[in-house]
Order: structure tokens, then C-alpha cells, then sequence
């Protein structure tokens, strides 16, 4: 008999939090940093003035893009670690699009929004290469994407550095910037866009709906769980699981089309600056809830624009927003475990 | 000829680190476990040896540092699996994650400064061997222990009776328990010292290869991923793995000899370009095994499918069947 | 070996696996232990050899009290298990799966010893060849070579649980050699099976477990009609009503031959008409559900054809299937049918859901509350399916079924529910059989077969009997086909 046990959950909820916080100074404490301190600098950092509030919001954007996506891969199941990659190539698509259009003379609008859907292409296209190499191949999707996410990477620098360079002499620091036409127009005195925000909204709607409220989303929920149950519902699982990589796509390519439309203006060699794998420590954190994640991400995000001011106020390296991220995840992970094992070990008792 | 043996001798011991973790990650995936945490794992181990080597003035302890902070990474992935039934994919990633970041964070104190290095120790008479000598043995320390790791896991896993036991381990888990043997246990220990022996890594690299920590210009980032692909290409065998990791090592050494004649292709481009080659080399070992090829090998004409059949079946050799699975007795 | 089992019980959930069961066993004996489906002979073996661990009871070894708690105490004390699905390690050498076991237990076996192998296996009349790999050999092979390791290893009690599955005739006469050879030398030997010819000639006693509990002993030489009593008891207690049928055959199956791990079907034939129920009677593994599922399309047939209204359809999958209307419904509810973490209402939306791209949630609901209230269902739309008890499992497995679906393909319908689900159930069943539908299923209730099915298929090792007419059967003549008996040669 499977009894309530919501006040069990929420406590375990919680211990994983603070375990995570308690590890994360322990870490601070190794680094004689004093924790207190650090995580007031990280909460000022993000938002005490409206500039760094809207910093935050910026990186909010595209993590919680790649939240989206990856909340579909793992409802059906899949470990899409090449996430990277698909991101990256989202921005290459888009990069390449926008050098052909930049002198066309097409307004601006036109050449951004067809920026976006080759973006979408290019993310699209990296993912089911991914899905390909797993069912037609056999490999699986954790090595496939993570060999595509190196192959990403090198075509990036091959573009940056070869075809695509600057003039002059070529550098990490990318391509040569668009032109502010082709910028994507933010709120004056900040970096942050209202497209960027409208795009992120509707894409957390999008995704919501689709898994809450549609047949589709629900067939990938039943492969997800129960491939062998699924099928005998009559649902082709192979089908949907590509399905997945490719909803995947759309959102990773548009991630990447973001980051080169709206954040960085140009091709950078890190364009996907670590927002895939994050979004999967979102996802996860989130028990692949998507509402859940708008929150969570922006908090990730937060704790990445406040971790800036580590260096600055205390000499400390801004990686301890990673650290503090991760350990989030990892306490929230292992509790659970405990957690059950907690409440098998109450049931039974109680039914001796 | 002189210049190449001694760009051969490097290539050799940069290859060393890569060789003990991939014999490392080969023993826990034998025992059906998969650290996916290496990556992170010796980035932290490379800054974890180094540090510790300069506060203590020895090279040793670094190293031993190193040891153990990837015997505990492994008893946390084990735990969490095992103990814990979460999945190992998970937490393995996550900490791939984690302990990087911690790496690059507790680092800072250590960046950019000298610390001791382990000097290099020619065996005597060995090491007058015209080209073999000048390429394996003028090492240093580590490079030596390398080779007998190498061969030591062989005959390990493939003609002891503990390695028995492993393999049995990672096949067929439910028939090992019902002879009696504690697969858990099994595991546990396995999956502690392959994360110890791939901790070694980070500090050969730190004191040696590339000596200091130097944050993210430690180029160590990414060899973690390429650690795992190696031992997949490896079969879950040393040998081949240890040929594999040489192997990866000389490319990239190739991308950078062949630079000044390709002056079109990007360094960078190059630097990289093993990695991509390792994952197509997984996918052909990988596609015999899919229904639609088997179908198609099943048209081919006799003589030639038997060809293929046997090159298929010296490429691919299937992982340990239990691998991340967990094994529970009921 | 002297072994005394005292009063053993082993619940699993519910269910009383193993109810008091007490025996005492003497060396040189082999031992018959039968039993139907469900009786309780698995689990009572897997607490002798360790691997799993009793309720309560005592096990007395050579009269001192032992505890068995892994498979490691079992092999130390000499008690043997050949499982039903071969324990080893097809991928490796045969020497090298030799020499996998535990050290502590105190074999202290190696390499060296490899020799002595050849002449147990001499003594015995088996021939393998050590030379080889693990998975090259044939099962029957693979067993010989199980017990020769055990035997190897010193082990004093062997327990073979249904060991002839699979294997070829002769191989089954050089097993049977061997095993009188080795009672006669003092070795304990139990033999778990239902099939009745190999336990008359094997076993000097048997024992016979009926729902847990140890319903008599026998010593040989045996009367099969007295062991069948015993296995099956007094099951049959209705009488069929006969029923008229259409004699239009919609599913009709030729020469089909399914090939699975040890089972293998041969030259299948059947026509199946419209409004009919068939019955597939026999115990457990002897192809009913290799049946079911290559009829559903989940697995492919090795030869032969499966044609609906004519229209051949064998090689086409399992979804196609069940576009035509042939739907199949598991045993393991919650491993192949349900998904768990979904709730009862998503998975009537998943089953009925036709074209729609959106969900409506009136709809689902409505149609969620109408099902779950005509399958008498103990939960709500939005109750997870693991939460709901194995019977409520099943009921909504049912419920989910399309109402076009034409034939019905059920595995084990009623297993787990009370009598009263169980002739609810099947009220609704025959409701749709009135309109066409036809239904395949299989059972280990005797008196649900002959009370339910027109026609009954027998299944013993993959052999399947021309189908026989419910009404005349008994259960003597039931159990000793599932028994092997009266099969024509």
C-alpha cells in the first residue's frame, strides 16, 4: 500500500538543498574564503542594480531554452548529451546566414528572423545525427553526442580561424562582428532583449503544452517509462524518440541562434559557453518539470551573472557558481535516493 | 631520425596518463560500471597532485593525492549506484561537472608557479638499445610503472583467477551471485581502484608533462570524454586500449608536425581533429550490430560476407553485458 | 546428505508461496517434486540453495541446524542448484567458466584440476569438449556441464529444476543415466518437473506441492492418475453450457514454426473462428506465450503463415497487428502492459485516442470515469498504476482494449484475482464474443478452461495437441497431457 507521503518528500527536498549550500561552504572554507561573505557577494552580484537584474535575465534566456528541449529528451527517455553541439551548430547555421544576407539590403527584421530559422535548421539537423547514429548505428546517444559536440567545436574553430576569419590576423576572438543592424534590439541601457524574453516564455508554454496537453506528449512520456508497454499501446517508439531529438534541435538551434543574434553578435569558439550541459542539471533538478525550471533556471543563471563578482570582491575564481550548481543537483540526486530507501524501510515496518 | 625518436619518446609519455586511465575505466566497466565523471575527475586530480606536491615538497604525495581523490570519486559513483539505485549516468555526469569547477576554483592559490617536477630516470643497459631504448626507456618513473600496469591488467583480467571473476562479474551478474561470489562487493572495489588509477592521470600530466597548474590553459580538458571513447575502441582490453591511447596521442602529435604543410587548415582544427576520428571509429564498431546491416550482410555473396563478417567481428567487441545496469538480488 | 526441512513458510506480498512445508529427504534419493503452476516448487528450491531467504522454518543438514541467507552458504554445505535457465557465461571459454565461483567457499579448485573433469564426465557418459566457448554448446550441453562443476566441486545435494526442457531425447537419456549413477553412489538428487513419464522413470519418491502447500507423498513405482489428482486436485466444477458459433474463420495459422531460446514450435496449425474462445492449457514455458505473441506480431515467426480473413499477415509487426484488430494482453502487467508513473486516465487517452493532436480533458475524463466504473475498477482517473493492487492491474489492462479489436490474445486473463473478478471479468469478455471477436488465451485453471473455451490447445515442450473440445474433458485427462502423457507419436 503506497501511503502519502508528501511532508517525506518536501523534507528531503529541502535537506538536499541545504546539504548543498553546507557542502558549497565547506568548499569556500578549504578556499579560506569566508562563505557568508561569498554567497553575498553571488546574491548582490545578480541582482542588486537593474543592470545585473537584467544581466541575469539575459543568461536566464538561454539556459532555459535548453531546458526546454532537454525537458522533451528526457520525458522520452534519452540522455541527450550532445546538446553542445547542437547549439553550436544552431549558431553556425545562423552565423552563416546572417554573413549571406548582411549585405543584401532586406530589413533587418527579415534577415533576423530567417537568421533564427536557420539557426533552428542547423540545431535540428546536428540532433538527428545524433538520433541517426542511435538507431541506424547503434551507438549510443551519450557517446554519439558527445563525439558530435568535439566535431562541433573543431568545425567552429575551422570556421572561425579559416573561411570565416577576420581580417587581419585570426583570433579566439571570433569572427568579425554584424553590424548593429543586425543586433537584436534590447532595452536601451541594458543587454537585455524583450524578444529574447518573448521567445523564452512562449517556448516554455510551447513545451508545457505539448507535454501536458497533448497526445504526442504523452506518447513520449509512455516510451520514456515503458518502451515494452508503449509499443503494446500501439505507439512506434523509435519514431518518437527521434521525434524528441528533433523537438530537441529546434530549441538547442535556437539557443545558438540567440547567443549570435542577441548576445554575442559574431561566432565565438565556446559559443554554447557550457548552456547545454547546464540545462541538463536544470532538467534534472527539476524532475523534468518544465514550470519548475523557469525558477531553477533563473537562479542557475543568477548564481553564474553574481559569481562574476567573485574575482573582483574576494580574488575568488567565479567557478564556484559551477560548483554551488552542480552540488545542487548532486545532494538533490543522492537524497532522493536516501529518501526511498527511507520510506521502503517505514513501510515495512509498519506493516509488520 | 634522431628528432622524430625524440618526438616519439614524447609522444610516449604524453600518452602514459591517457593509458592509465583508460586501464583504469577498463577495470570498472569490466566489474559493469561506467564512470562517466572522468572528464572532471582528473582536472581536479590534476590540480589536486600538483597542489598538494607544492605545499609538501614532494612529488610523490601529489601523486598519491591524486590516488585517492579518484578512489573516493569512484566510491561515490559506486555508493550512489549501488546503495543508492540512482543511476549512474546521472551522478556521473554531474560530477564530471562538479569536479571540474572545483578544480578551477580551489586551483586559483596554485596557478602559474613552479612546483616539483618528477625528473626523468633512464633505465641503464635498457636504455642503450638503439631506437627502442631512446623511445620507452629514458621515461621518467611513471612511464615505467605505465608499462607494467599495462601488462600487469592484462594478465589480470585475462589469466588470473580475480579477473575471472571480474569478467564473470560484468557478463552474466545474476549467474556470478549463484555461484556464490558478492557482485557488489565486486563492484565497489573495482570501481574504486579504476577511478583511482585514472586519478593518476591529472598529476602525471601536472608534474610533469605539462608542469603546473595553469587553470583552463592545462589542455587537460576534454581527455576525460576521449579517455571513455578510447575504452570502448579498446574492447575493454588493456592492450588495445593502451594501443588506442598511443594511438590518439600520436594524431594529434601528427596535426601539429604536419601543420607548417597544411597552412590552410587552423591549428586548432587539427589539435582536435583525433577526437571526431575516435567516435567514427565507435560508430563502425558499433553498426555490425544493428538489425539493418545484418540484414544486408545476409544479401551479400558468400565469400565477401564472410570477409566482412570477420572484419566486423575483429572491430567490434561487445561491452560486459551488465554495464550500467544495476544488479539487484531479489 | 541428510536434509530435514521443518515448516518452511515464504510470502511474497500476498501471496503464500511456500505454506508449512516439511520434509525430510535421504541420501541416494532422487527426489520428484511436482506441482502445477504456482505451487510453490521454485521458490521452496530457491530457499534450499540460497537464493532467496525463508519466512520462517528450520533446515536441518546432516541433523545440525543450517541458515541459508546467499548462495554462497548453500555451495559451502554441498547443495547444488541447476537452474531452469542455464547459470553461466556464454561469452567465455568453458575453462574459464569452470573456474568462476566464489574461493571461500572452500573448493580449492584451479586449473591443475581441470583433469579431473574429464573423468567425472567419462563416469557419467558426457562427452563435451572443454575446448570450446560457453555459448557454442547446446543447452543440453550446457547443463551436463553445470553439473559436472558441481559435481567437480563436491557438491552432495543436486537440484534440477525442470532440466529437459530444451534438450534432444537422447540427450535426456544420457542425464537420467547419469543421475542414477550418481544416487547410487549416495548423492542426494531432487527433480522438480511436470512432466509425469520422466518422473516415473527417474524418481524412487515424489512429493507433490499444490498452492503452497505439500499435499502428499508417494513412493514409486507411481500411478499417474493418483499423481494427477494430486497435482491438480478436484478443479473442475462447472459444466460448460455449449455455445453456437459462426463457422466463419477469421484467424487461420499454417505450419508455423516460432523458434525461442529452449522452446521450439513446430508446424502449427489452427483455424480460429469468429465468436470462439480457445484455450491453451499446460505449464508455464512450454510455448503458450511464445504463441500468444507471435500471433500478436511481436515476434516473428522462423516459417509458416498467419492469415487474417484470408490475407496473409505473418512479418508484418506488431503495431500493424493491431491496426487489424489483434491485440495482445501480457501476464506481467506492470513490466510489458502499464506504464508506471502514468495514471489510469493518460493511459485510456493513450489507448483511444485516434487522431487528435490536443487532449480534452472532458472527454478523457468522462471516458476515464465510464471504464474504470464498467471494469468494477478500485481507483481513480488520476490513481498511478503502480498503486493499484495486481487484480485492479489487470482489470485496467482489459478495459483497455479497443472495442473494434477483433481477437483478443490474453495471458494468463485472471491470474492473481478472486473468483468473483475473475467470472466478472469474463462475463465482459463473452459479452464481445457475441459480436465477432474471438479469443486466444492461456491458463493454468483447469476449470477455467474447460468452463470458458470451445476448444482447448494443449502445450508440453513446445508441442501443441490438435485442439480438443472443452466439454468431455476432465482434469485426469488434462493433466496428464500437460503431463506429457497420451501424446500421439
Amino acid at each position: 500500500m503506497i501511503r502519502n507521503h508528501k511532508i517525506t518528500n518536501y523534507l528531503f527536498r529541502i535537506a538536499g538543498i541545504l546539504t548543498a549550500f553546507f557542502f558549497t561552504a565547506i568548499v569556500l572554507m578549504i578556499a579560506r574564503a569566508n562563505p557568508l561573505e561569498a554567497f553575498a557577494n553571488i546574491f548582490l552580484g545578480a541582482v542588486s542594480t537593474p543592470i545585473k537584474i537584467a544581466d541575469s535575465l539575459v543568461a536566464w534566456v538561454p539556459l532555459i531554452l535548453t531546458s526546454c528541449g532537454l525537458v522533451i529528451t528526457f520525458t522520452a527517455g534519452l540522455w541527450n548529451i550532445g546538446i553542445e553541439g547542437q547549439i553550436t551548430l544552431g549558431a553556425i547555421a545562423t552565423t552563416w546566414m546572417l554573413r549571406l544576407l548582411q549585405d543584401s539590403g532586406w530589413p533587418s527584421v527579415v534577415i533576423l528572423t530567417i537568421g533564427f530559422l536557420a539557426g533552428i535548421t542547423g540545431g535540428v539537423i546536428w540532433a538527428m545525427l545524433a538520433g541517426g547514429l542511435k538507431f541506424f548505428g547503434g551507438v549510443s546517444e551519450i557517446f554519439a553526442g558527445l563525439g558530435l559536440n568535439f566535431i562541433a567545436t573543431a568545425l567552429t574553430i575551422y570556421l572561425i580561424f579559416g573561411p570565416w576569419k577576420r581580417a587581419g590576423v585570426a583570433s579566439m576572438s571570433g569572427t568579425k562582428p554584424f553590424e548593429e543592424s543586425l543586433w537584436l534590439p534590447t532595452i536601451p541601457g541594458f543587454r537585455l532583449s524583450i524578444w529574447s524574453i518573448l521567445l523564452a516564455v512562449v517556448s516554455v508554454l510551447v513545451v508545457f503544452i505539448l507535454l501536458k496537453n497533448t497526445i504526442i506528449g504523452l506518447r513520449l512520456k509512455a516510451v520514456g517509462k515503458n518502451p515494452k508497454a508503449a509499443v503494446q499501446m500501439g505507439i512506434p517508439t523509435s519514431r518518437y524518440m527521434l521525434l524528441s531529438f528533433i523537438l530537441c534541435g529546434i530549441f538547442a538551434g535556437l539557443t545558438g541562434a540567440m547567443q549570435v543574434i542577441g548576445v554575442y553578435h559574431r561566432l565565438i569558439p565556446s559559443i554554447s559557453s557550457g548552456y547545454g550541459f547546464l540545462g541538463l542539471l536544470v532538467a534534472m533538478l527539476v524532475n523534468y518539470q518544465i514550470l519548475w525550471a523557469v525558477p531553477v533556471a533563473l537562479l542557475f543563471a543568477a548564481l553564474n551573472i553574481g559569481g562574476i563578482q567573485l574575482p573582483i570582491m574576494m580574488k575568488l575564481d567565479s567557478t564556484l557558481s559551477g560548483v554551488m550548481q552542480s552540488s545542487l543537483v548532486l545532494f538533490y540526486i543522492l537524497l532522493d535516493g536516501v529518501r526511498k530507501i527511507w520510506i521502503k524501510k517505514k513501510e515495512k515496518t509498519s506493516d509488520e | 631520425m634522431n628528432e622524430f625518436l625524440t618526438s616519439m619518446a614524447g609522444v610516449v609519455a604524453a600518452a602514459t596518463p591517457v593509458v592509465v586511465a583508460v586501464i583504469g575505466e577498463t577495470l570498472t566497466e569490466r566489474s559493469g560500471v561506467i564512470n562517466l565523471s572522468l572528464n572532471g575527475l582528473i582536472v581536479l586530480t590534476a590540480m589536486v597532485g600538483f597542489a598538494c606536491a607544492y605545499l609538501t615538497g614532494s612529488v610523490w604525495l601529489g601523486i598519491l593525492a591524486g590516488f585517492v581523490t579518484g578512489v573516493v570519486a569512484g566510491l561515490i559513483i559506486s555508493f550512489s549506484s549501488i546503495s543508492l539505485r540512482q543511476s549512474q549516468v546521472a551522478v556521473g555526469f554531474i560530477l564530471s561537472l562538479m569536479f571540474r569547477d572545483l578544480a578551477y576554483f580551489l586551483g586559483t592559490p596554485f596557478m602559474v608557479i613552479p612546483g616539483p617536477t618528477i625528473g626523468s630516470w633512464s633505465i641503464p643497459y635498457l636504455k642503450d638499445i638503439p631506437i627502442i631504448g631512446q623511445l620507452f626507456f629514458r621515461q621518467n618513473p611513471l612511464v615505467y610503472f605505465s608499462y607494467f600496469l599495462i601488462i600487469g591488467s592484462f594478465y589480470w583480467i585475462f589469466h588470473s583467477r580475480p579477473g575471472l571473476i571480474l569478467r564473470g562479474v560484468g557478463e552474466q551478474p545474476t549467474s556470478a551471485y549463484s555461484r556464490g561470489i558478492h557482485v557488489n562487493r565486486q563492484r565497489y572495489l573495482y570501481t574504486a581502484l579504476g577511478a583511482g588509477l585514472a586519478g593518476l592521470a591529472g598529476p602525471m600530466y601536472t608534474l610533469n608533462i605539462k608542469a603546473g597548474w595553469n587553470g583552463t590553459m592545462t589542455g587537460l580538458d576534454g581527455i576525460g570524454w576521449i579517455v571513455l571513447s578510447i575504452t570502448i575502441f579498446g574492447g575493454w582490453n588493456p592492450l588495445r586500449g593502451a594501443f588506442g591511447a598511443y594511438l590518439f596521442v600520436f594524431l594529434q602529435w601528427l596535426g601539429l608536425a604536419l601543420q607548417p604543410h597544411l597552412v590552410n587548415v587552423p591549428s586548432q582544427v587539427l589539435q582536435v581533429a583525433p577526437f571526431p576520428l575516435m567516435i567514427l571509429t565507435l560508430l563502425f564498431v558499433n553498426i555490425g550490430d544493428t538489425e539493418w546491416v545484418a540484414k544486408m550482410l545476409a544479401k551479400l555473396p558468400r565469400g565477401l560476407r564472410g570477409a566482412v563478417y570477420r572484419i566486423i567481428r575483429f572491430l567490434r567487441k561487445p561491452p560486459p553485458a551488465s554495464l550500467g545496469v544495476p544488479f539487484e538480488r531479489e | 546428505m541428510h536434509i530435514e526441512i521443518k515448516n518452511i513458510h515464504k510470502h511474497f506480498g500476498s501471496v503464500h508461496a511456500n505454506n508449512d512445508i516439511s520434509l525430510t529427504i535421504e541420501r541416494g534419493l532422487i527426489l520428484g517434486l511436482l506441482g502445477e503452476n504456482g505451487a510453490g516448487k521454485s521458490t521452496l528450491m530457491k530457499i534450499l540453495s540460497g537464493l532467496i531467504y525463508m519466512d520462517s522454518g528450520e533446515i536441518m543438514i546432516n541433523d545440525q541446524l543450517q541458515v541459508l541467507t546467499n548462495p554462497m552458504d548453500a555451495l559451502r554445505l554441498g547443495i547444488g542448484m541447476l537452474h531452469q535457465d542455464p547459470q553461466d557465461f556464454p561469452s567465455m571459454a568453458i575453462k574459464e567458466d569452470l573456474l568462476i565461483w566464489n574461493q571461500k567457499i572452500g573448493h580449492k579448485k584451479s586449473q591443475r584440476d581441470l583433469s579431473e573433469l574429464t573423468e567425472i564426465q567419462n563416469e557419467l557418459g558426457f562427452k563435451i569438449d572443454l575446448n570450446g566457448m560457453v555459448g557454442e554448446l547446446t543447452v543440453g550441453e550446457r547443463q551436463q556441464l553445470e553439473l559436472i562443476r558441481l559435481l567437480w566441486l563436491g557438491v552432495e545435494l543436486l537440484i534440477l529444476d525442470e532440466p529437459t526442457t530444451g534438450i534432444s531425447a537422447s540427450q535426456q537419456e544420457t542425464l537420467f543415466g547419469a543421475l542414477k549413477k550418481l544416487a547410487q553412489k549416495g548423492k542426494t538428487i531432487i527433480f522438480v518437473s511436470h512432466k509425469l513419464e520422466e518422473v516415473k522413470e527417474l524418481c524412487s519418491r515424489v512429493i507433490v506441492l499444490r498452492k503452497g502447500c505439500l499435499i502428499g507423498s508417494r513412493d514409486a513405482p507411481f500411478k499417474e492418475n493418483d499423481l494427477v489428482k494430486l497435482m491438480f486436485g478436484r478443479q473442475i466444477t462447472r459444466v460448460k453450457k455449449s455455445q453456437a458459433r459462426t463457422a466463419k474463420v477469421n484467424l487461420s495459422i499454417d505450419l508455423l514454426s516460432i523458434d525461442d531460446f529452449r522452446i521450439s514450435i513446430e508446424n502449427a496449425n489452427l483455424n480460429l473462428f469468429e465468436g470462439e474462445i480457445i484455450g491453451l492449457a499446460g505449464m508455464e514455458g512450454s510455448g503458450q506465450r511464445q504463441f500468444l505473441q507471435t500471433l500478436a506480431g511481436i515476434k516473428q515467426p522462423t516459417g509458416g503463415t498467419i492469415n487474417l480473413d484470408g490475407e496473409p499477415i505473418s512479418g508484418k509487426n506488431c503495431i500493424e497487428f493491431q491496426k487489424r484488430g489483434i491485440f495482445y494482453v501480457p501476464s506481467a502487467r506492470m513490466e510489458e502492459g502499464l506504464v508506471p508513473g502514468m495514471n489510469l486516465e493518460e493511459h485510456y487517452i493513450l489507448s483511444d485516442c485516434g487522431k487528435n493532436f490536443f487532449i480534452n480533458s472532458q472527454e478523457s475524463r468522462q471516458i476515464s470515469e465510464k471504464r474504470i466504473r464498467q471494469f468494477n475498477i478500485k481507483g481513480h482517473p488520476f490513481t498511478n498504476t503502480e498503486e493499484l493492487s495486481g487484480g485492479n492491474q489487470q482489470r485496467l489492462l482489459l478495459s483497455l482494449l479497443h472495442d473494434s479489436a477483433r481477437i483478443l490474445l490474453l495471458e494468463n486473463p485472471t491470474r492473481g484475482l478472486d473468483v468473483e473478478s475473475a467470472n466478472w471479468i469474463w462475463s465482459i469478455l463473452k459479452e464481445r464474443c457475441l459480436t465477432t471477436t474471438s479469443i486466444i488465451f492461456s491458463s493454468a485453471d483447469l476449470d477455467e478452461l474447460t468452463y470458458y473455451a470451445d476448444r482447448i490447445l494443449v502445450f508440453f515442450s513446445g508441442k501443441i495437441s490438435q485442439p480438443l473440445a472443452s466439454s468431455g474433458l476432465n482434469e485426469e485427462k488434462l493433466g496428464r497431457m500437460i503431463g506429457g502423457k497420451d501424446w500421439p507419436k
